[in-house]
């Protein structure tokens, strides 16, 4: 039954890829209409007209992938209610090697998260893709390769066996490969997703190694044979160390992170926020079943790994984030920041786990999985809000925009929330996960080991400091998209959205973030389901977890009640709200803003991006590579009059000329030793064929 | 009852915060040989602003008029969770320390909100400035504070404080880090000098002014007194945490009365000090204040790491 709710969410997904197919199909629909049905319904006739069909056709597709999401949704909550794992065999696959299916709390659990956000992108999704002309963007293409990417990480999710999780990870890569090139006039989308598709096969291969490595001390490809396999310690870290490579470039740590913040910007909204919404979640998905399920020994090292690698991403992440003018890059790299969140936690739950602590390793575990569930709703939010911005202004780049808040005050306001989340303000779901993940940092007086008691604390204190810096990012962008005077023409006419599925898509994402911030007990007592079947280790004080409080080691050592903290706002509001209340009409007296006596205020004389950055830039300057040129023009007599000055800046990844300069230098390098044997001369390749033919006679003989 | 004493002591919080703030008006204009004004100035200065019209600018949307009532929310509710006369309140369950920090995160998420609404370039100059500042203070904070949870094994300020109560008067390296940590991140995060100077009248080294300069009337009046409350807060922080005694571990009125007094005593004391080093110190350059926070956040990471090298149990 809970199977068949998962089978149904896969085959809808790929139904709505099929279904999409059908857009240049009209007149064969009508064909069939007419040799099928003896008498022409007054209905299909009007679904088939040429002016509605399309739209209808969109309707149906949304629909269809709604419904998977819903089915996904109700799969995962039954699975991770009743506790169970279910198993099943498809005769799909290698004839020796059907593919396996199981499906438990884990996949469960990353189900809901999938569910949840396709859910709200088929809301969305009819309403936005609505202005891309048929002719340049077919909608057959985006709807086929959507159904596909979604159907692919539906199946990565329910893979059994290697070789199935491998076609099921392909299928999502590739996919998602066509639909961050789904514009592609422009000659930089059209880089930015080769750059995808070759990182990601790469990702890819390491991920095969390491399945191999296991693979080879074992008898089978199922993951059953896996999780059996007996290695010796150092296998077991090469192969964590490639599937860290491996599902690390799919995430988007640092520094295999470049083809993320390329790639998300430019495929359409929905699909961006798909991409970083639930794609990353998948990746992390992998690391977790790898690590944590295949290998049956974590190592505390490994732990030390990810949490070196996480505090890394998690800074640079929202260093890089917070230079990007570009609304779509930004929200990508703060990606990179959050993922690198939930790569700390996981690291100190692996470091607790081998430590003796389950415990506690239950808690870090769970703390990355409820952060992993709270970036998935409010990355969302916030990529189908940034669809909705520039949907009506044609504009990405926040210095471009201001004004908003007047012009599109329900987008403003979803926006906010997603904002307030990201930022882990109090009262909203962000902040409740990095609670937890400082509640597990703060246990480290349990281990022994000086080097990891020094090295936790460090990176709490990175973390710290990540989530300032993310306040500080998302105050940026909030404040120059939707406050202030409108800094163009463009977002000067903006207007909002009308579409309701738009507008009920993003209230609902913003909505659930705001009542998982209340009542986060909801989701985190399913959390403690999936450690509980993959640690066999539960919270430490299970009672912790009622609706009212969160007290997740002990009500002594920490506790936190959202209810009651919104309560008590609600009070302090409504108090000093009744005690200042006035006469309506005399209220509030409206003058012109303070110029301090000049006169003549304009929109640019506000703070832009790179203005409000500029104190950051000053004191990380290390973090990026900065260039930045003041050119003036002259006029005048003797050119002492400055006309205009020009103002160029320009910030790059340390990651280019570290990482990826050097290894495109080494292949190409490579690739003219190896040229040097092709001479084109064809006495050359004769003497080759013929020493090949000796030596392969002398191999025989 | 327990709710009941929690909600006068954040009553007496928010009434008590001008006062401080008049007092150490008081000290510095002794300490400069000037004339101080009266200790209650402060109380005159809220109810003169709650009674006058407000002036909106004409670009302002309603999270402008909105914000003053959040910050001021925020700040009470930050107040809730600090014992100022008492241990062992219920609200402090609600929240631990880690909310704390949460909460003046989000006044300030506002505040520097409300400095972008006008769209002036001073909004913008004082929200970039704040945002810097508090992105490198709210770290060193965290760190001081986690070395105080880690010392009591919870995060509850209560708790922790009782921990620090039934220990009695130990001279604890990593205390004195932590505490040196907290001074100079309440200096800089209430806008003291020698970060920001709060009676500055030149908009360009303004920071929290500078952000709040389209407010007037009743909306000036909230935000100045949250900001008095804060002022107020890092005082009973680092008087509270760090030399606990005399706070009352019973509900008796006896012991009460106690408490009150002795915190009275202990915030004299410390804005004393405090009047004495903003008349010695002059005001920082903007770009200088990064060394000052970094020196913060390594003594609060010092103070950590002996505590755990030196004084953890094991």
């Amino acid at each position: 039954m809970i199977l068949l709710l998962a089978y149904c969410a896969v085959l809808f997904s790929f139904a709505s890829g099929l279904l999409a197919l059908l857009s240049n199909q009209q007149q064969l629909l009508l064909a069939l209409q007419h040799r099928f049905l003896k008498t022409p319904s007054a209905f299909i006739d009007h679904c088939l007209d040429e002016h509605h069909y399309p739209n209808f056709l969109r309707q149906v597709v949304f629909i269809a992938l709604g419904l998977s999401g819903v089915f996904a949704i109700l799969a995962g909550l039954s699975v991770l209610i009743s506790n169970t794992v279910v198993t099943d065999q498809i005769g799909l696959g290698l004839p020796w090697l059907p593919w396996h299916i199981r499906f438990d709390a884990l996949s469960g659990f990353f189900f809901l998260i999938i569910g949840i956000a396709v859910g709200a992108v088929s809301l969305y999704g009819p309403g936005y893709v609505h202005h891309y002309k048929e002719k340049d963007h077919p909608f057959a293409v985006l709807g086929l390769f959507t159904g596909l990417f979604v159907t692919g990480m539906l199946l990565v999710l329910l893979a059994d066996d290697a070789f199935m999780f491998m076609i099921a990870w392909e299928l999502m890569s590739v996919a998602s490969y066509f639909l961050v090139a789904f514009q592609h006039e422009n000659s930089a989308n059209r880089r930015a997703a080769f750059l995808y598709l070759l990182m990601a096969e790469v990702g890819a291969l390491a991920i095969i190694l390491a399945f191999g490595v296991l693979a080879s001390f074992s008898d089978g490809f199922t993951f059953d044979a896996l999780r059996h396999a007996q290695l010796s310690s150092t296998w077991a870290s090469i192969a964590f160390g490639l599937a860290v490579l491996g599902f690390g470039m799919k995430a988007g740590i640092v520094p295999i992170h470049v083809w993320l913040p390329e790639a998300h910007p430019v495929a359409p909204s929905h699909i961006s926020a798909l991409m970083s919404g639930v794609m990353l979640k998948v990746a992390i998905y992998g690391l977790i079943r790898f690590s944590f399920d295949l290998l049956d020994k974590i190592q505390w090292q490994w732990g030390v790994v990810l949490l070196i690698i996480g505090t890394v991403s998690a800074l640079g992440g929202i260093l890089y984030a917070m230079m990007q003018p570009n609304l779509k890059r930004l929200l990508a790299y703060s990606s990179v920041e959050n993922i690198g969140i939930i790569f700390m936690v996981l690291g100190l739950a692996m470091i607790f786990l081998d430590n003796g602590h389950p415990e506690l390793a239950a808690l870090g575990f769970l703390a990355a999985l409820f952060h992993a569930f709270n970036h998935a709703l409010f990355k969302n939010l916030l990529f189908l809000g940034a669809g909705m911005i520039h949907q009506q202004t044609h504009e990405l780049n926040i210095d471009m925009l201001g004004g908003l808040i007047k012009k599109m005050p329900q987008t403003s306001m979803v926006f906010l929330v997603g904002c307030m989340s990201i930022s882990s303000l109090p009262l909203f779901n962000g902040f409740v996960s990095e609670w937890l993940a400082f509640q597990t940092a703060l246990q480290v007086d349990v281990l022994d080991n000086g080097v990891l008691r020094s090295l936790i604390p460090v990176s709490a204190a990175a973390l710290a400091l990540t989530s300032a810096l993310a306040a500080a990012c998302f105050v940026k962008v909030f404040g120059l998209t939707f406050l202030g005077v409108p800094r163009s023409r463009h977002s000067e006419k903006a207007h909002e959205v009308k579409d309701k599925g738009m507008i009920a898509a993003t209230t609902l994402l913003a909505g659930m973030c705001f009542l998982v911030g209340i009542f986060p007990s909801v989701i985190i007592s399913l959390i403690n389901r999936v450690t509980g079947q993959l640690l066999n280790q539960t919270l430490a004080n299970n009672n912790g977890l009622s609706w009212l409080w969160l007290a997740p080691v002990a009500p002594e050592q920490a506790s936190y009640s959202p209810p009651l903290v919104l309560i008590g706002a609600l009070i302090a509001g409504c108090v000093c709200y009744w005690y200042l209340r006035r006469d309506p009409a005399k209220a509030i007296r409206i003058g012109e803003t303070w110029d301090c006596g000049f006169g003549g205020l304009t929109p640019r004389m506000q703070y832009t991006s790179s203005a409000f950055t500029m104190p950051f830039r000053r004191i990380f300057a290390k973090a990026w590579i900065i260039d930045e040129q003041v050119n003036k023009d002259f006029q005048g007599a003797m050119d002492q009059d400055v006309a205009a000055v020009h103002y160029a800046l320009r910030i790059q990844d340390h990651s280019w000329p570290w990482v990826y300069q050097p290894l495109e230098r080494g292949v190409n390098n490579l690739s003219k030793q190896v040229g040097r044997i092709q001479t084109g001369n064809i006495r050359t390749y004769l003497g080759y064929s013929f020493v090949t033919l000796l030596v392969l006679l002398w191999v025989i003989s | 009852m327990n709710w009941l004493i929690a909600i006068l002591q954040t009553t007496l919080f928010v009434a008590l915060a001008p006062l401080l703030a008049g007092w150490l008006k008081v000290c510095k204009c002794y300490l400069q040989n000037r004339q101080p004004p009266s200790l209650l100035q402060p109380y005159r200065d809220l109810l003169k602003l709650t009674n006058k019209q407000p002036v909106v600018s004409e670009q302002a949307s309603w999270l402008f008029i909105k914000a003053p009532y959040i910050i001021f929310s925020a700040t009470i509710l930050a107040s809730t969770v600090v014992p100022l006369i008492a241990v062992d309140l219920p609200t402090s369950a609600s929240a631990d320390v880690i909310v704390m920090v949460g909460f003046f995160a989000f006044a300030r998420f506002f505040l520097a909100l409300a400095g972008l609404d006008v769209g002036t370039a001073f909004g913008g100059m004082g929200s970039s400035r704040e945002m810097t500042i508090s992105s490198l203070a709210e770290p060193a904070m965290l760190m001081a504070i986690f070395t105080l949870t880690m010392n009591a094994s919870t995060t509850n300020l209560s708790l922790a404080i009782s921990h620090v109560l039934e220990q009695g008067l130990v001279l604890r390296p990593s205390f004195v880090f932590a505490l040196f940590a907290l001074i100079l991140v309440a200096v800089a995060e209430t806008g003291r000098i020698p970060v920001d100077n709060p009676t500055t009248h030149l908009e360009l080294t303004m920071i929290h002014e500078a952000m709040i300069l389209e407010y007037s009337g009743r909306h000036l009046a909230l935000i100045e007194w949250a900001s008095q409350l804060k002022l107020m807060l890092y005082g009973v922080l680092c008087a509270n945490i760090f030399f606990p005694w005399g706070i009352a571990q019973t509900f008796s009125l006896h012991d009460l009365g106690v408490g009150l007094l002795a915190i009275i005593g202990k915030l004299m004391v410390l804005s004393i000090i405090l009047g004495i080093s903003e008349t010695l110190v002059a005001k920082m350059r903007l770009f200088r204040v990064q060394e000052y926070l970094g020196f913060a956040y390594l003594l609060g990471l010092l103070g950590m790491l002996s505590h755990i090298i030196l004084e953890a149990s094991r």
